[in-house]
């Protein structure tokens, strides 16, 4: 635990004492490369807040492309308001169709963000530190993407809230036996805690922001949301009390969130949601696509602003090698849901198996298979793991594969269950599409503009990191790399 | 403000031009809407006081001080109240003197009877302040005994129509009915200068006695004129066939309660034809086991076109329509009949073993078997089924024969054609066509639609403004008969009477009132029925007996009674000479399962209905073998080119396991091109090949690929055909099948109890009161449709439209689930009704996040409206997947004022997004608990009849307390045969099944034999 003595003259300038067990720790070299001070990083980091003039034209490219997605979105959420849900495919049987599965596939590609953010942080691993701020804003917005779908997918949104226990003159609480009202405290909790524990994050980043604006109006912004930090040895100590007592609030969310999510299926009766191994394995799952989701964006925002020295080729390494070990997890949940539909002679598992094989959605499934089982296997190789153009890609294929993975699960489970008289075909219309491609747009609508508008990467943190790796000398030199 | 001066309130005198308001009703057909009398007027001073902001102003201005400031005060209060929202004003008066019998909130019921081609069922039905809003069988009538069928529900659709006519129109012109009759006298009275020699009355068949008295009046003003009748689906067979037997038109009466074999030659004795209902009453209560009952009839049927009896059959024979007379002459020859011995047959050696065996069993059964052939089969196939009969004892025991029950029975195809040279050869100068639509239903070679624009005269009484009506000098809108006073005769020649239940909506008048006019004696339609009987002396002469027999809706004891028969020798003998086989393709017609001969294309029940075996919906196709298919390079969808004779159809082919090989099926009914705004353009009509020589089938027909597709609507989706042979039950445990035999060997065997022992002990819910169940003997159901329609008539069920049929989104709460088994060419059929199970440990309750659906204390599963948020999980955790949902507003809450009048009130009607499904029809549950707790005491085995079982032809469904013991669904539960549907998920449904029982003749090949039998 931090004992609260933090050296005067950092906290002064703003910077951090190393927590932990004292300035003697240091950290992996590859960790930031180049020469950086403490000054430097935090212009580096806060130039590209404060200095519009450092954006590439491919933000402008990517923002705009988002935002006529998020308009798309507007006008699908206004259709389907107006007419109601039957403007998608979803029908008798498929109850459930890219509603539920892009649900669950954001909720999953948030988890990267708490992972990396709570756990790494209980585990004290220094190489979350560039990568935190950067997914734990990705883990908000995509939850914020998740969010919309279990409110718009409803018959009837405008009692949505229904689903709240609150006192009411109905005189009935909600079904607590409903794995969707597990759901929606899941979701609502988790929502609530990562938005808690990113800000509190943001806390003394705001300050450094604040003290470093010249424009007055982000002056005022900043300073509001600094909350008044002054950088005091107090300020520090209740912050880092603060901050991990949020961190281990956030670690059983990492686990319990899609856990939750996976019971909306394992609670039923339904082949191929019937499952016990759906806990863990979904758990592994949105590890699987949250990573791939981090590795998409940091990829390519690196690139654009500079970054690799904060973001290095050791950080791309590493989010591969969880990338890889987690989707061999979910690589064992395939084989074992297979092997159970073979071996429990349950004739509706095995013809669920058969027809995931063989039915009219089979290439989903072999694509599902080759996007999840067989791509990722590259990553085992150092020196492609080492090449950012293959960890681009194979981080976007595993996107697709955690996709295709829900869609299995949800309509290809439903479209043939129990009785082959009800069985039908789930065909997604022009208005899933509008919703899927908006969310996706709302996404990174809000993803670009977190990137001009806050520091993207955590900048005190990152001053510790280097002082952490060059040593204090190093650290507050005046030296330019 | 009775005080105030000067200002008139529309309504309040302006003297109305009635006719014109009228026909501004009629012309704004769009809305329907109108506010009052004064809107319609479409007044100067009404127009004046909408657009004028402040009406009342003058009023305001004649105020004194007080007075204003008291208003003001007042106005000031009733803001508050008048809310934000502005509701229609619309104005409501109580009933000054209370009507007499009708308590509000209770629904009276009046017997009445609904026809088709002019044969009576009796129904009862259930009105609601004034409204009719269900139907369900007359117990007293002959044809019905309680049951009903699909089309006889869905009248009450039909009745509220929003297109039906509203109006006289002359030449699509507006006018008035008085209009009509000024016109209709002029030309009348040309006519009887001529002695009626231009005058030609077209209608449809006809057998109201009263009906017949008019139309001698009518023979006796115009002796030259000629009424003809018309039915598209007309029993010109069985006219030819007695005349030929006989000498004389003779109407056949089946008895199948008595038979114990049953042969139907391309007859659906079970589910189409007059009388049908009854027939599946008493043959099916020849099928029910239990109660000490080990023995069961038999039933063969030879078809050439899938239907339902082939699917209840013991033995199926698929043959095409033209060969049925070849396997009726080999049953001759195999079963005896004089002069058949020299008779050859081209029958295959395979089929004359099934012939054979068959035979066997008629003989085995003598007197108590009895052969019917169908109306689509020649005369000569009736003929020889007439003569089986007599050979076998049947007349007189499972047959006989009455006088005809029409009035001047006609030959529908002859009397068309006829009509159609008169008219061609100018010999019409005036057509009156009541309830018939010949341009549409005609024949091509009818000519039908060319001579009608050479009629001076010409005028349509029907429903609505069809294709005939649009080519007539006059269209006048005709009552529904829930609007009008009639009667006709049952199948057996049973008098049944029609009553209305409500004014005519549109003000429409009954045949019966137009033919009085034309008879010369105007009357209204109760007079001209009460006159019509006084006049007879026979039967209800007396107001007394009159009354009684409206109040039954049948004349007692008036059924026709046996006449002696036999069927002549130079008849037989012409009969059992089969015409050369034609090769080819044959095309056969048959009347559609649903629609019939389109006369129901605008009813949305009926086009959404999955016909029989097709489970097609929206549509008509061109339903073709598999194997044939396969040879002519036809996929399913495909649009066919077939041509007979130089004449042409574009068709979708629809591939048909168990239709015969080289043939085509195309029903009736579709292609409509002004049915309304549900049934117009739905379908192709196969008036094009159809001709009046050769109704039922043409031979040598070409088919050709045009290279378009088409889409269908069906509501099972799934054919897995693997290897040629089909496994509709995917090898899972859904509907038992079993062999009486096999049943008798070992009882039960065919039905095994899954393991009780289990963790639990199964008490998870306690009840104390009544405990609802149902039981559903799938050996008895037919798959006839009827409970489907009762159901959406009784509880609101929305229609859909093909598109969302299409996705897989129709409403029905009770379908019938259709599976088939075994070879493609010949599979067997399986039907089961598939409703909400009402599970004791029901896997939609648990998932509910807002707890809409709940077990009741009675056991039934609730679904709370008001409560669904509509998340859908209940549906997809529903392995019957029974639950339906509202994705759009199916109900429309905007939908025409016309057809709100059609809902039952005792039933929600649901909103957007809310999840429905069967309710075990609690409305009529608490209904009876109601007066049953009036009448303290404790509900009785039969008060609760949910619609469904009302419905249902033979009984199949049961329905009661299972709490007690000896009720009849307990009864029927403790058969060995009840078994659950999914058994293994332990929801221990409150609904189970009987298995199907068959009965096979053990002389007939097996099924693995089956294949050769086709050849």
């Amino acid at each position: 635990m931090k004992d609260g003595a933090p050296d005067q003259a950092a906290a002064i300038a703003g910077a951090p004492a190393p927590p932990g067990d004292g300035g003697g720790h240091r950290a992996d070299p590859e960790l930031v490369l180049g020469t950086h001070s403490h000054g430097n990083v935090d212009t580096r980091i806060a130039d590209i807040v404060l200095d519009q003039r450092t954006h590439p034209l491919a933000w402008f490219a990517v923002f705009a492309l988002a935002f006529i997605f998020l308009n798309g979105m507007m006008l699908t959420i206004t259709y389907l308001l107006y007419r109601g849900v039957g403007i998608w495919g979803i029908n008798q049987p498929a109850g459930w169709g890219f509603d539920i599965i892009n649900f669950v596939w954001w909720i999953g590609i948030g988890h990267a963000g708490t992972l990396i953010s709570a756990i790494l942080l209980l585990m004290r691993q220094q190489w979350r530190t560039s990568i935190n701020r950067f997914a734990e804003a990705m883990t908000l917005f995509a939850v914020a993407c998740a969010g919309l779908y279990p409110l718009l997918h409803t018959g009837r949104p405008w009692v949505a809230y229904w689903l709240f226990p609150y006192p009411n003159v109905m005189g009935v609480w909600p079904q607590f036996r409903s794995p969707l009202i597990w759901d929606v405290f899941a979701v609502s909790t988790y929502m609530t805690v990562s938005a808690l524990f990113w800000f509190v994050g943001l806390v003394p980043d705001l300050a450094t922001l604040r003290d470093r604006a010249r424009n007055r109006w982000a002056k005022i912004l900043f300073a509001i949301g600094a909350l008044g930090w002054r950088g005091s040895g107090r300020h520090w100590a209740r912050y880092e009390a603060a901050y991990l007592m949020l961190a281990g609030l956030s670690t059983p969310l990492v686990l319990s969130v899609h856990s939750i999510v996976s019971l909306d299926f394992a609670v039923s009766v339904l082949p191929g949601w019937h499952t016990t191994i759906f806990p863990p394995y979904f758990v592994a799952g949105a590890i699987y696509a949250g990573f791939a989701m981090v590795l998409t964006l940091a990829i390519p925002v690196r690139a654009w602003y500079g970054l690799r020295d904060f973001i290095t080729d050791k950080h791309l390494d590493w989010m591969a090698k969880i990338m890889l070990a987690t989707g061999l997890i979910v690589v064992y949940g395939y084989v074992m849901e297979m092997f159970f539909g073979w071996y429990s002679g349950n004739r509706y598992e095995a013809h669920l198996l058969r027809n995931r094989f063989t039915g009219p959605y089979a290439p989903l499934f072999w694509a599902l298979l080759v996007c999840n089982g067989l791509v990722p296997q590259v990553l085992w190789s150092p020196r492609w793991r080492a090449s950012s153009a293959v960890l681009f890609a194979v981080s976007l294929v595993v996107s697709v594969g955690m996709w295709l993975e829900r869609f299995i699960i949800i309509p290809v489970s439903l479209h043939r269950d129990f009785l082959p008289s009800s069985w039908g075909m789930y065909v997604p219309t022009v208005w899933d599409w509008g919703m899927f491609l908006g969310t996706l747009g709302l996404f990174f609508f809000l993803m670009f503009l977190f990137i001009r508008l806050l520091p993207m990467i955590s900048m005190f943190e990152m001053r510790e990191l280097v002082y952490r790796v060059r040593g204090r000398r190093t650290a507050e030199s005046e030296a330019n790399p | 403000m009775s005080d105030t001066p000067a200002h008139r309130t529309p309504g309040s005198g302006p003297a109305y031009d009635l006719a014109a308001m009228r026909a501004r009703v009629a012309a704004d057909d769009a809305t329907g809407y109108w506010r009052g009398l004064e809107e319609v007027a479409d007044t100067a001073e009404f127009r004046a006081w909408v657009e004028d902001e402040f009406p009342d102003r003058a009023s305001l201005l004649s105020l004194d001080r007080r007075r204003f400031l008291k208003f003001m005060g007042a106005s000031l209060a009733l803001a508050g109240l008048s809310g934000c929202r502005f509701l229609p004003q619309r104005r409501a008066v109580p009933f000054v003197d209370a009507v007499e019998d009708q308590v509000p909130g209770l629904p009276v019921i009046y017997a009445t009877s609904v026809t088709l081609s002019g044969i009576a069922t009796g129904v009862l039905a259930r009105t609601h302040e004034g409204r009719p809003t269900k139907l369900e069988g007359n117990p007293l009538h002959p044809a019905s005994l309680g049951g009903t069928d699909a089309q006889t529900q869905a009248a009450l659709l039909d009745l509220y129509d929003p297109d039906r006519s509203r109006t006289a129109l002359r030449h699509g012109e507006i006018a008035s009915w008085e209009d009509f009759l000024r016109e209709l006298r002029t030309a009348l009275s040309v006519q009887r200068a001529r002695r009626g020699a231009g005058l030609r009355i077209l209608s449809g068949a006809i057998t109201s006695p009263t009906m017949a008295t008019l139309m001698g009046r009518v023979h006796a003003s115009f002796p030259e004129a000629r009424w003809y009748q018309w039915e598209a689906v007309n029993r010109d067979s069985v006219l030819d066939a007695t005349v030929q037997a006989f000498g004389r038109p003779l109407n056949p009466v089946h008895r199948l309660s008595s038979a114990t074999v049953l042969l139907a030659l391309d007859a659906d004795v079970l589910s189409a034809g007059p009388g049908h209902v009854r027939h599946a009453r008493d043959f099916m209560a020849g099928r029910r086991l239990g109660s000490g009952r080990a023995d069961m009839n038999r039933l063969y049927a030879v078809e050439s076109i899938p239907s339902n009896t082939g699917a209840t059959a013991d033995h199926r024979l698929p043959v095409r329509h033209s060969e049925v007379h070849a396997v009726a002459v080999a049953l001759a020859r195999e079963i005896g009949l004089p002069l058949a011995a020299s008779s050859v047959t081209g029958l295959s050696e395979a089929r004359r073993r099934w012939v054979s065996a068959c035979a066997r069993d008629l003989l085995a059964n003598r007197g108590r078997a009895v052969i019917i052939a169908g109306d689509r089969q020649p005369p000569a196939v009736h003929v020889l089924a007439a003569a089986l009969n007599e050979v076998l004892g049947a007349v007189g025991k499972t047959v006989y024969y009455t006088e005809p029950i029409y009035a001047d029975w006609q030959r529908s195809m002859a009397s068309i054609r006829a009509l159609g040279q008169e008219m061609a050869g100018g010999h019409v100068d005036a057509l009156l066509l009541m309830g018939a639509n010949p341009v549409y239903d005609a024949p091509a070679d009818a000519g039908f639609a060319e001579g009608l624009r050479r009629v001076r005269f010409t005028a349509h009484l029907g429903q609505r403004r069809d294709e005939t009506a649009a080519l007539c000098t006059w269209h006048v809108p005709e009552a529904h008969e829930l609007e009008s006073w009639g009667d006709a005769r049952a199948y057996d020649g049973t008098v049944s009477l029609l009553q209305p239940l409500i004014e005519p909506l549109f003000g429409g008048k009954s045949a019966l009132e137009v033919t009085s006019v034309i008879a010369g004696r105007p009357s209204e339609g109760y007079e001209a029925l009460r006159a019509g009987w006084r006049a007879r002396s026979a039967g209800v002469a007396s107001l007394d007996a009159f009354r009684r027999a409206i109040h039954d809706g049948v004349v007692e004891g008036s059924e026709l009674p046996p006449v002696a028969a036999t069927v002549r020798q130079d008849a037989l003998r012409r009969a059992l000479q089969v015409p050369d086989a034609t090769g080819g393709l044959e095309v056969n017609f048959a009347p559609d399962p649903s629609l019939y001969d389109g006369r129901f294309a605008n009813n949305g029940w009926l086009q959404e209905l999955p016909k029989a075996i097709t489970r097609l919906t929206w549509d008509n196709a061109a339903f073709i073998a598999p194997a044939t298919a396969g040879r002519l390079g036809i996929a399913d969808g495909d649009e066919l080119r077939i041509s007979s004779q130089g004449r042409t159809l574009l068709a979708p082919a629809r591939l048909q396991p168990g239709h015969p090989a080289e043939a085509l099926t195309l029903h009736l009914g579709g292609g409509r091109e002004m049915a309304g705004s549900v049934g117009s353009g739905v379908g192709f009509s196969v008036g094009a090949l159809r001709t009046t020589d050769q109704p039922w089938s043409v031979a040598g027909a070409e088919v050709g690929k045009t290279g378009a597709s088409h889409r269908f609507a069906n509501t099972e989706h799934h054919h897995p055909i693997t290897g040629g042979r089909l496994d509709g039950q995917q090898g899972r445990d859904i509907v038992r099948v079993v062999g009486l035999s096999a049943l008798a060997d070992a009882t039960g065997s065919g039905a095994h109890k899954a393991d009780e022992q289990g963790f639990y002990d199964g008490t998870d819910h306690h009840y104390d009161g009544y405990a609802w169940g149902m039981s559903i003997d799938l050996t008895l159901c037919t798959g006839c449709n009827a409970c489907v329609i009762a159901c959406q008539a009784e509880n609101n069920i929305p229609v859909v439209g093909k598109e969302q049929v299409a996705r897989g989104r129709e409403m029905h709460w009770l379908r019938i689930d259709r599976y088939y088994e075994g070879d493609v060419d010949d599979p067997a059929v399986h039907h089961q009704p598939v409703l909400c199970m009402h599970c004791e440990q029901a896997p939609c309750e648990p998932v509910c996040p807002v707890a809409a659906t709940v077990h009741s204390h009675e056991g039934l599963n609730q679904m709370v409206y008001n409560r669904c948020v509509g998340t859908r999980y209940c549906s997809n955790n529903c392995p019957y997947k029974v639950r339906r949902f509202n994705f759009l507003n199916y109900a429309n809450h905007e939908e025409p004022p016309l057809l709100q009048l059609l809902r039952n009130p005792n039933v929600t009607v649901r909103g957007r997004g809310v999840m429905e499904k069967c309710t075990f029809c609690v409305q009529r549950i608490s209904a009876a608990r109601i007066a049953a707790e009036k009448d303290d005491r404790r509900l009785r085995d039969g008060d609760v009849v949910t619609a469904c079982q009302a419905a249902c032809p033979p009984r199949a469904i049961v329905f009661g307390d299972i709490s007690d013991g000896r009720s009849a669904v307990s009864v029927a539960k403790s058969d060995p045969r009840d078994y659950s549907l999914l058994e293994e998920l332990n929801t221990r449904p409150r609904l189970t099944y009987l298995a199907k029982v068959v009965n096979p003749n053990p002389e007939m090949p097996t099924a693995q034999q089956r294949k050769e039998v086709r050849r």
